[in-house]
């Protein structure tokens, strides 16, 4: 039934010179096409005037359920899903399930395979931030950052193309180790990028830093204490920025991280500006890191733990022997079956936390998988971020949070 | 999985001392530990883990579930906490029911459980008493059943 609208109360204050009363609220539907959500994220604004009062992220556009479907494949063909989910990162996935699984299995790669997925998925943590600052100053109209990241992005492209044959979907680390044999002459390509990407990092810094419309868009926007960082289970840039050292490579080393020396980068701000300072650093650190991973690899050396009946033995052996035959034989039709219990593995993806919770029964299938996506749980900071502020200043948010919704809603 | 009676983790110890019904069982496999709690006890326990100055779990990482089925009892809700200051986690888990999938709500301790509960709420249809908006996150508003369940059909027609 229809009510009458109660005509509105005449405005006290307007007649009084003060602030303008506003009529009504209007709701937004920003996305779930929308080219500034970097994917299918939907955000319902509530706006009043120009001010957001209400922000309520709505997601589960890109839902694929990798969830379900990992319980369906066995251990190591639930990899291949995994690069799917944060597809501006896969190697950090591949990296953070398979480490959960070796903790299942009690089982530890060799330190060449260690020291070599720490050098990629350094690059890939480059390659991710790269793609972050091109797409984030496009949102924030400086549209040629966007050219010249995307051109040294692709130098690492490369590098991950000739390592795994793949350009993104590498699926390069497998359960124990890597998938191949590294073929020869990849660290010269990574020593040849090493030697021209401090300059251009400084390039980006140049056109950024001081930039004053940049400096406007980011300075002061979406702040977040620490404080509400932790409780909003914030990590990444995303809790670096607002001054908590976090780092999963530091506070829980894995693969061998507590060997390379580098330093945890923080901002005190937690605004936009000091994400952005966060992560540009980071890159840095990460070269860091690469560098001295590169005097780390051994020259020759296994890549894959030697554990029979859980990784297949070399084509070789299984040419020649008769164990050797029947292992690679049960592993390519049964998989392997890790004692019966459960884990909870960390890595520091790009964007900060990403946990595997792997559930085993004792058969040759997860029974349960769960990945812990840094991005669903930063963006739901998102309402803190921008609650009160213009609608422009949500863009820059969004941005900021560097979500991947590959990931978000799995 | 073996179970440790004697707890040696300080934490365990800490958490029996402040309340003995709160720890139903304490379990360690592969150096994590995870300590049972009864769901009656989990919000309680909770804020004792969050406002104890000698623990001080402030930071949660994840909520899950477990699907047991058919064994009873059948889910499995597990909580991931870490102490940001000292470098350590700890996993709470509550067992509940088949006929009745309900815990108490922990969005008042740690805000981020929020969407983790709605997350679970779909996917498992795990009811979490006292939050502020539970309702579907990932699948349609409209969706039928919990996909994540065992008895749930991967394939065919539903």
């Amino acid at each position: 039934m229809a009510t009458t609208a109660t005509p509105a109360p005449p405005a006290a204050g307007y007649a009084s010179g003060g602030a303008v009363p506003t009529a009504k609220k209007m709701v937004l539907n920003m996305g779930p096409q929308h080219p500034s959500t970097h994917g299918v994220l939907r955000v319902i604004v509530e706006l009043d005037g120009e001010v957001v009062t209400k922000a309520e992220p709505v997601i589960g556009y890109l839902h694929t359920g990798i969830e379900k479907n990992c319980e369906k494949l066995n251990y190591s063909q639930a990899i291949t899903l995994t690069d799917r989910m944060d597809y501006l990162s896969p190697l950090s996935n591949n990296l953070a399930y398979c480490l959960a699984v070796e903790k299942l299995l009690g089982l530890e790669a060799p330190k060449r395979a260690q020291y070599i997925r720490v050098l990629l998925t350094e690059l890939t943590r480059i390659q991710s931030h790269l793609v972050w600052v091109g797409t984030h100053a496009i949102d924030l109209g400086a549209m040629s950052v966007f050219l010249y990241t995307f051109r040294e992005r692709e130098e690492i492209l490369k590098i991950l193309e000739h390592v795994s044959g793949q350009r993104m979907m590498g699926s390069y680390f497998r359960v124990g180790g890597l998938a191949l044999e590294p073929p020869p002459g990849y660290l010269d390509m990574v020593q040849q990028f090493l030697d021209s990407f401090p300059a251009r990092l400084d390039e980006y810094e140049d056109l950024l830093s001081q930039n004053r419309i940049w400096l406007a868009r980011t300075k002061g926007v979406g702040v977040i204490s620490a404080a509400d960082a932790i409780a909003l289970g914030c990590s990444g840039p995303m809790l670096r920025g607002s001054g908590v050292a976090y780092d999963i490579r530091k506070m829980f080393p894995y693969s061998s991280y507590e060997e390379f020396e580098f330093d945890i980068e923080t901002q005190t701000a937690g605004d936009c500006y000091a994400r952005y300072q966060v992560r540009m650093a980071e890159m840095r650190q990460s070269l860091k890191i690469i560098q001295q991973a590169m005097g780390k690899i051994p020259e020759k050396g296994p890549f894959k733990a030697d554990a029979p009946g859980i990784i297949a033995p070399p084509r070789e052996e299984m040419k020649t022997s008769i164990e050797g035959l029947i292992y690679h034989f049960k592993i390519y039709t049964e998989g392997f079956a890790p004692p019966p219990g459960e884990v909870y593995s960390v890595v520091e993806s790009p964007r900060g936390e990403l946990g595997v919770f792997v559930a085993s029964d004792g058969s040759s299938h997860p029974y349960r998988v769960k990945f812990r996506a840094p991005s669903f749980t930063n963006l739901q900071s998102l309402p803190k971020l921008c609650e009160g502020r213009l609608i422009a200043d949500v863009v820059a948010c969004i941005g900021t949070t560097d979500i991947v919704l590959g990931e978000v809603d799995r | 999985m073996t179970t440790q009676e004697k707890g040696e983790n300080p934490v365990v110890q800490k958490l029996k001392d402040w309340d003995a019904q709160a720890v139903a069982e304490v379990l360690e496999f592969r150096g994590e530990t995870t300590v049972v709690v009864p769901r009656e006890h989990l919000r309680r326990a909770c804020e004792y883990l969050v406002s104890e100055p000698s623990l001080r779990f402030s930071f949660l990482s994840d909520i899950t579930t477990l699907d047991r089925f058919p064994i009873e009892p059948r889910f499995e809700v597990n909580y991931h906490l870490l102490s940001l200051d000292r470098r350590e986690r700890l996993r709470l888990k509550v067992k509940l029911a088949g006929d009745d999938p309900a815990v108490a709500s922990v969005t008042m301790v740690w805000p981020t459980a929020n969407w983790h509960e709605r997350e679970n709420f779909d996917l498992f249809g795990i009811r979490f008493d006292g939050h502020p908006d539970l309702k579907r996150i990932l699948m349609p508003d409209d969706w039928e059943g919990h996909p994540l369940r065992k008895d749930y059909p991967v394939e065919g027609y539903r």
